[in-house]
């Protein structure tokens, strides 16, 4: 299982929670997991984010590998000037 | 990325400086921007654009304009596709109005014509009826209650219940325990700010050349920073096959952010479909300022707590963001970037994205970060006057480093925040006198950067020189560093690698020019095509030598054996190869697609001396040193005029630039006569210092520098005037008029 961390705007859409465990081994089963664990995070994922893992920002790429202890985090997606 | 591919020392021509490839073009006239291009047959376009900031259109007639010699089409919202949702929508709904008119320039018809002139006087006999609505143009008014009422149902689910519908998006995030945190501070300072929306001010104005035909087939010239996201947009927005219009990036003369979206492009696509005939369409600076996409204003509550040895306890922001009519304002930015630069236990930061009947904001330089640094470092400056600390000092000990909790949650692996702080102090610069009613102000400042989808090619030619192709235009001076980058690889000079942006045809799809990731992500791959070039260049040697291909290898544009097993074989340099390519297996072309996903997090520091004259309350920036992390500065000067330009530009966002709007919600001051951006002789020599703390995931060490160096200027500015005027500034611009306010407030006691 694989912590990840929401930031706090999304408790009021993952029950109350900012802390999810999903199995995944990689961003894309992240992603996959948590809309299934929590079906009112869909619209916030669809809408673009990115995912840091151990400090990386993960802007796209789903297939980008996640070890049991990885440290997690859901962002909203990076755009920039 | 394999430990074994990075490169950090042992540089042969990365870290110098030559002459630009653009330049001899630039100077003499001949490089072609937006504007310059034309066809035969062309027509010229001109848009109608609304002169209310809310209004229901109700009736257009264009009969009278298509009655008139040479017009030859007309286009409105009925010309474009249906059924679009989400940001497809919100920017088709920007580009041409639909039901309503939603700010002051928005676009509701446009006409094609034999003459600019005729097209301008066309688009006065377009007949336009509107019902005025009430508007909203300031973000605190914009979410109080009984606010009119922009777009119902324009909120996404992150909007918490009770809040007005001009409030679209929201974030929250941060650690820790604030309350906890404020208890245990010394001292601690809540302030309000506010800042205006800027432009970026590039200096050509949007311009396009589109051909499109009635089989869908189209042509599209344009000044933009990410063409294949014109394409995307462009045939969403046209109903069009993506890959049946093909779009060629003119040289492009500033964007800043500001061009990495769609404005008039649609039109010209339209109304060339419309009329069968190639459409020039190019905007005045008026259409620029009221209809492009300025930076979000802000009203924004920051609080923090500190202890008397400068320890921060806690901290807190509030960042309300008005981005125009339309979902988008990077709150998150600014409330992620907000505390950044420093280790906090205790820190809470919530953003609210809040439209009103202003243009569509667009992207200016790391988004939405220097305004939170403006506040932020404001209230940490005022700390630091409260409780006789050194700033510098002061923001030492707070600051991020490597294994830091960042405030918005991830840990920071290997950055230079410490090190650009260091280099500040040291500098001689913070050390200097002041003379009276001088003063000096310290800002830090942050910016993540970003990777994205990136394709290049590098072809050999016959004579050992190479073709680069890359997909990101050159906003920065990216040719030049990509050039250095091949040419370190292929061990040839830099002058026989010809750098070209390629059309959407030519390569796979690449990310826009933005979020500093121009030459991070393709440098990174014009280092990794270079070196399949190589690959294949030994490959041709181990074949002439009849050698295995993993007993060569490339030294000094040669192919050289491995080592003394190898064989005796004298060096095979590149242009020996390449001249029989075409009887050795055919052409040698390198390639790299990928999404690069390692761009490192970027730090500034900036020091600032400000005089104010108490008479007049002009301010004068009479020193400025600007001190970045770049992490491996492929072409310094390039870099230099990254850092440079980036305090220019803050040096009128916090000075004297704002969009100005009237009780009528029309925008007062569209000219640059009126929008007061700085000149040459508004600036001091602006000293830079390149710091390089590497970045792990490039093979260089490269981190981002083009929108870093925007996140101190506000604050660092504001300090400065503050402590030169004896009064704290709350709100940008600072202009004289302001200033004299805050001063007279002050004496009034």
């Amino acid at each position: 299982m694989v912590e990840v961390n929401l930031w706090s705007g999304l408790r009021a859409l993952a029950d109350g929670k900012d802390k999810v465990e999903v199995e995944a081994t990689t961003v894309g089963e992240v992603l996959d997991g948590l809309v299934k664990a929590h079906p009112g995070l869909k619209d916030a994922i669809d809408a673009g984010v990115s995912v840091a893992v151990d400090g990386r920002v993960i802007a796209s790429s789903l297939t980008e590998p996640i070890r049991p202890d990885s440290e997690v985090f859901l962002m909203q997606r990076l755009k920039g000037g | 990325m394999a430990l074994d591919s990075l490169k950090s020392e042992g540089f042969k021509q990365v870290g110098t400086r030559p002459d630009r490839p653009d330049g001899f073009d630039k100077v003499t006239g001949r490089a072609k921007f937006g504007a310059d291009a034309t066809a035969p047959g062309m027509l010229h376009a001109a848009i109608v654009r609304s002169p209310h900031a809310h209004a229901r259109i109700t009736r257009i007639d264009t009969s009278k304009a298509e009655a008139l010699t040479g017009v030859k089409g007309v286009v409105t919202r009925a010309d474009f596709a249906t059924g679009l949702k989400g940001e497809n929508w919100n920017i088709l709904e920007n580009v041409m109005a639909g039901d309503t008119a939603l700010y002051d320039g928005h676009a509701v018809a446009a006409v094609a014509a034999t003459s600019p002139l005729i097209a301008r006087d066309a688009a006065k006999l377009i007949e336009v009826e509107y019902e005025i609505l009430p508007h909203v143009t300031d973000v605190d008014e914009a979410m109080a209650e009984g606010a009119p009422v922009i777009r119902e149902g324009a909120a996404d689910k992150s909007v918490p219940p009770g809040l007005h519908p001009n409030v679209v998006r929201y974030h929250e995030s941060g650690h820790g325990d604030v309350d906890k945190g404020f208890a245990e501070a010394d001292l601690v300072i809540e302030d309000h700010f506010r800042t205006e929306a800027t432009h970026q001010g590039y200096i050509e104005p949007h311009a396009c050349l589109a051909t499109l035909g009635g089989d869908g087939k189209g042509e599209l010239w344009c000044c933009t920073q990410g063409h294949w996201n014109v394409q995307k947009i462009c045939s969403a927005l046209l109903g069009l096959e993506t890959s049946q219009l093909r779009v060629t990036a003119s040289e492009i003369g500033g964007g800043f952010g500001g061009k990495t979206t769609v404005f008039i492009e649609p039109v010209a696509l339209a109304l060339s479909r419309k009329t069968n005939k190639p459409v020039k369409l190019v905007m005045s600076r008026s259409e620029v300022f009221r209809a492009t996409g300025p930076t979000s204003s802000t009203s924004m509550d920051v609080k923090i707590g500190m202890k008397k040895d400068g320890t921060i306890t806690a901290a807190q922001g509030v960042f309300r963001l008005q981005g125009g009519a339309f979902p988008g304002a990077p709150c998150e930015f600014t409330a992620m970037c907000a505390f950044a630069p420093y280790a906090l236990k205790n820190v809470h930061q919530v953003g609210y994205d809040v439209i009103a009947n202003r243009p569509k904001q667009a992207a200016y330089r790391a988004p939405g970060s220097p305004m939170a640094a403006f506040a932020v470092e404001s209230v940490i400056d005022e700390l630091c006057g409260q409780l006789g600390l050194d700033p510098i000092e002061t923001r030492l000990k707070n600051a991020s480093k490597r294994g830091t909790k960042a405030s918005f949650g991830p840990t920071f692996d290997q950055i230079g925040l410490v090190e650009t702080l260091e280099a500040a102090k040291a500098h001689p610069h913070y050390s200097a006198p002041l003379k009276p009613g001088q003063g000096r102000g310290i800002s830090c400042g942050f910016w993540f950067n970003h990777g994205g989808e990136t394709a290049v090619s590098l072809a050999l030619s016959e004579d050992g020189t190479a073709q680069l192709a890359v997909g990101t235009p050159d906003i920065g001076g990216s040719r030049a560093s990509m050039a250095l980058m091949a040419a370190e690889e292929l061990g040839i000079p830099y002058e026989n690698i010809r750098v070209t942006i390629a059309d959407t045809a030519t390569l796979g799809y690449n990310e826009v020019s933005h979020g500093s990731r121009v030459t991070y992500a393709s440098g990174l791959a014009t280092i990794e095509a270079a070196r399949d070039a190589v690959k294949k260049l030994c490959a041709r040697a181990a074949a002439k030598w009849g050698i295995p291909e993993d007993a060569v290898k490339w030294e000094n544009g040669c192919a050289v054996p491995s080592g003394p097993n190898a064989g005796d074989f004298d060096p095979l340099p590149i242009d020996q190869i390449t001249k029989r390519m075409g009887a050795t297996g055919g052409p040698i072309v390198g390639h790299f697609e990928a999404t690069p996903e390692g761009a490192g997090v970027s730090f500034a520091t900036h020091i600032v001396d400000a005089e104010v004259d108490p008479e007049t309350g002009k301010t004068s920036v009479v020193r400025y040193t600007v001190v970045q992390d770049a992490g491996k500065a492929i072409h310094p000067t390039y870099v230099e005029g990254q850092f440079q330009g980036g305090a220019a530009q803050g040096i009128g966002w916090a000075l004297n630039e704002e969009y100005i709007y009237g009780e009528d919600g029309r925008l007062q001051n569209a000219v640059f006569l009126d929008y007061r951006i700085p000149v040459a002789s508004d600036l001091p020599m602006i000293d830079t210092v390149i710091v390089e703390v590497p970045n792990p995931g490039h093979p260089y060490g490269v981190r981002g520098v083009g929108e870093t160096s925007i996140c101190p200027p506000l604050a660092a500015i504001a300090n400065a005037v503050s402590a030169a005027a004896g009064v704290r500034l709350h709100e940008l611009p600072m202009s004289p008029p302001r200033i004299l306010t805050a001063l007279e407030k002050q004496r009034d006691g």
